[in-house]
C-alpha cells in the first residue's frame, strides 16, 4: 500500500512539508510568532523553557526542540534565540544540521533587539518558504509511517469503540512494516504486565517496568498513590471497575504487536514495530515528544472531545460516540460511534479508519491543521533555577 | 439505536459484556459475542450506561475477563444477568475507591 509523501535527505519520509520557526527560548517567542505570521506558509510554536535549566532536565529540553525540527514533515528550519540562553541556537542547529535539511539560525541579541530580527528572519523565512514549494511528493510505502497514538478526555465508550478500532489500524500498519508508538506511561500502569509479556525482548520488559516504577515513584514523591486513586470515582461512576480494565482500555489502542523497545521521552525509535515512549498523560506534552520522536501523523480518540493539534504534524480525531459529535463534532475527523450502535464491527470501522490515515498522510487537511492548533509542551524532568 | 443493539462483547474469552445503553432490571438482552454464537441475558439489576453484566455465572474467587484479560476477581458469587462492578469485583492491582 503507498500513500504520497516528502523524502527528506536523511531518507525518512514526510506527510507534511512545513518551514517551521524554532524558538529556542521563552524569550525568542514574540519574534518567531512574527516572523511566522509575515510569511505565509511558515508554522512556529510557544513554549516556556530553554534556560535555567540543568543536566538532564536541559538536555530533554534540546532533545525535544532538535528532534521536533527533525521531524521528516518539516522542510527546513528558522532557529530563533536570544543569545544567551540554555538552549542555545548554535546548539540546536548543530543537532539539526545533521539531518542535512536547511537550517538557518538567528540570535535577537546580535540583531539589534526585536524589529531587526524580525526583517531578517522575515527574510530568511521567505527564501525558506519558496525552496521547501519546489519540493514534489513522491510515492511511499506505508511502511514509511510512523504512527503516533493518544487518547484523550476519555469517556465509558472510549475503550470499547475509539481505542480498538485504532488498536485494529496500529496492528495493520506494523504488520505492514510501519512503526506505531504507545506512549502515556501514567495510562499503563495496572495493566503493565501485560504489556510487559508482550515484550520482543528481556530488555524491552524491563525497560517497561523501569519507567512505570519512575513514573510511580514520582507521583509518590508528591504524596499520591497512583495505583490507590485510579479509577477515578468519575471512571468508577461510568462503570470502570479496575485499574487494569481502564489501563487495558487505554493500551487496546496500540494493537496486540510485540512490543519491540521503549525509549525516553523525544527519542526516536530504532525499531520499527510497537514502540513505547516514555511520556507523561499530559496531552499536549505527549503528542509534542511522539513527533520529536518522528511521529509523521497521530490518531488521537476521544470521548468528551479535545481541539488539540501540533504545529508539524496531522492529528486525527476520533470520536468514540454520538455523543462527542454533539458536544464537538466540529474539531472530530472521524467517528467510531457506528461499534456503539451496532452496525459496524471493530474490524469495519478500522478498515475505514486506515482509509484515512492513508489520506491524511497523503495530504487531507484534519480539523486540528485547518483551525490551525499549534499546541506545544516539553515534559520537564528537573527544577528551574 | 441503529440495529438496536444493547451490549458489546468485546473479546471471544470474556465472561461479561457492557450495556451499551442504560439497562433496567428484568430486560432480556441478547449478545453477540465474539465468538458467533448468541447468549440471551435475563438482567436482574438494572446496568448503567458503560457498565458490565455477567455473560455467565462467575465463581467467588474466579478471574473477570474483559478484553480477553483479567481485569479483577469476584469477591462475590456472581450470577449470569447480575450488574458486575465495584459491589462484587476487587483488583489485583489497585482499587480506587477503597482507601
Amino acid at each position: 500500500m503507498k500513500f504520497f509523501g516528502y523524502r527528506r535527505p536523511d531518507g525518512r519520509v514526510g506527510t507534511r512539508n512545513h518551514v517551521l520557526i524554532l524558538p529556542t527560548v521563552v524569550c525568542a517567542n514574540q519574534v518567531a510568532e512574527s516572523i511566522s505570521q509575515l510569511v505565509r506558509g511558515t508554522v512556529t510554536f510557544a513554549h516556556q523553557h530553554g534556560c535555567a535549566q540543568l543536566g538532564k532536565d536541559l538536555e530533554q529540553t534540546i532533545r525535544t526542540l532538535v528532534g521536533f525540527a527533525n521531524n521528516p514533515n518539516v522542510y527546513g528550519v528558522l532557529v530563533v534565540g536570544l543569545g544567551c540562553e540554555g538552549a542555545l541556537p548554535e546548539i540546536v542547529s548543530a543537532g539539526i544540521e545533521k539531518s542535512g535539511k536547511p537550517v538557518r539560525s538567528l540570535t535577537i541579541q546580535e540583531h539589534g533587539g526585536t524589529l531587526a530580527s524580525i526583517a531578517a528572519g522575515a527574510r530568511i523565512a521567505a527564501d525558506l518558504v519558496q525552496r521547501a514549494s519546489t519540493e514534489q511528493k513522491v510515492e511511499c510505502d506505508v511502511s514509511e509511517i510512523l504512527l503516533g497514538t493518544e487518547c484523550g478526555g476519555s469517556d465509558a465508550c472510549s475503550g470499547l469503540s475509539a481505542n480498538p478500532v485504532l488498536g485494529y489500524v496500529s496492528d495493520k500498519l506494523i504488520d505492514m512494516g510501519g512503526t506505531v508508538i504507545l506512549a502515556e506511561t501514567t495510562e499503563l500502569i495496572g495493566a503493565e504486565h501485560i504489556l510487559a509479556r508482550r515484550a520482543a525482548s528481556p530488555k524491552a520488559a524491563e525497560d517497561l517496568m523501569a519507567a512505570i516504577r519512575r513514573t510511580e515513584e514520582g507521583a509518590n514523591a508528591m504524596g499520591v498513590d497512583m495505583r490507590g486513586s485510579q479509577p477515578s470515582p468519575g471512571n468508577i461512576e461510568g462503570g470502570l471497575t479496575t485499574i487494569e480494565e481502564k489501563s487495558l482500555g487505554c493500551i487496546h489502542k496500540a494493537g496486540s504487536r510485540p512490543l519491540q523497545e521503549v525509549v525516553s521521552y523525544a527519542s526516536c525509535p530504532s525499531m520499527r514495530g510497537l514502540v513505547m515512549m516514555d511520556t507523561p498523560g499530559h496531552d499536549i506534552e505527549q503528542i509534542t515528544g511522539m513527533v520529536a520522536g518522528g511521529a509523521n501523523v497521530v490518531i488521537f480518540t476521544t470521548g468528551r472531545g479535545t481541539a488539540t493539534g501540533t504545529p508539524v504534524a496531522p492529528v486525527i480525531k476520533v470520536a468514540s460516540n454520538s455523543e462527542t459529535i454533539c458536544r464537538m463534532g466540529e474539531n472530530i475527523d472521524f467517528s467510531a460511534e457506528t461499534v456503539i450502535s451496532g452496525e459496524e464491527t471493530i474490524e469495519q470501522v478500522g478498515e475505514r479508519l486506515f482509509g484515512e490515515l492513508l489520506a491524511v498522510c497523503s495530504g487531507k487537511l484534519t480539523k486540528s491543521e485547518i483551525f490551525g492548533h499549534h499546541e506545544f509542551a516539553i515534559n520537564r524532568i528537573g527544577p528551574t533555577i | 439505536m441503529g440495529l438496536g443493539r444493547e451490549a458489546l462483547h468485546v473479546h471471544e474469552k470474556d465472561n461479561v459484556a457492557v450495556a451499551l445503553c442504560a439497562l433496567k432490571a428484568g430486560t432480556i438482552v441478547k449478545v453477540s459475542t465474539r465468538g458467533g454464537a448468541e447468549v440471551t441475558v435475563r438482567l436482574s439489576d438494572d446496568v448503567p450506561f458503560g457498565h458490565k453484566f455477567a455473560l455467565r455465572d462467575i465463581q467467588q474467587g474466579e478471574s473477570v475477563i474483559k478484553y480477553g484479560e483479567v481485569i479483577g476477581v469476584a469477591t462475590r458469587p456472581i450470577r449470569q444477568g447480575q450488574h458486575v462492578h465495584t459491589q462484587n469485583v476487587d483488583s489485583l492491582r489497585g482499587r480506587g475507591d477503597k482507601r
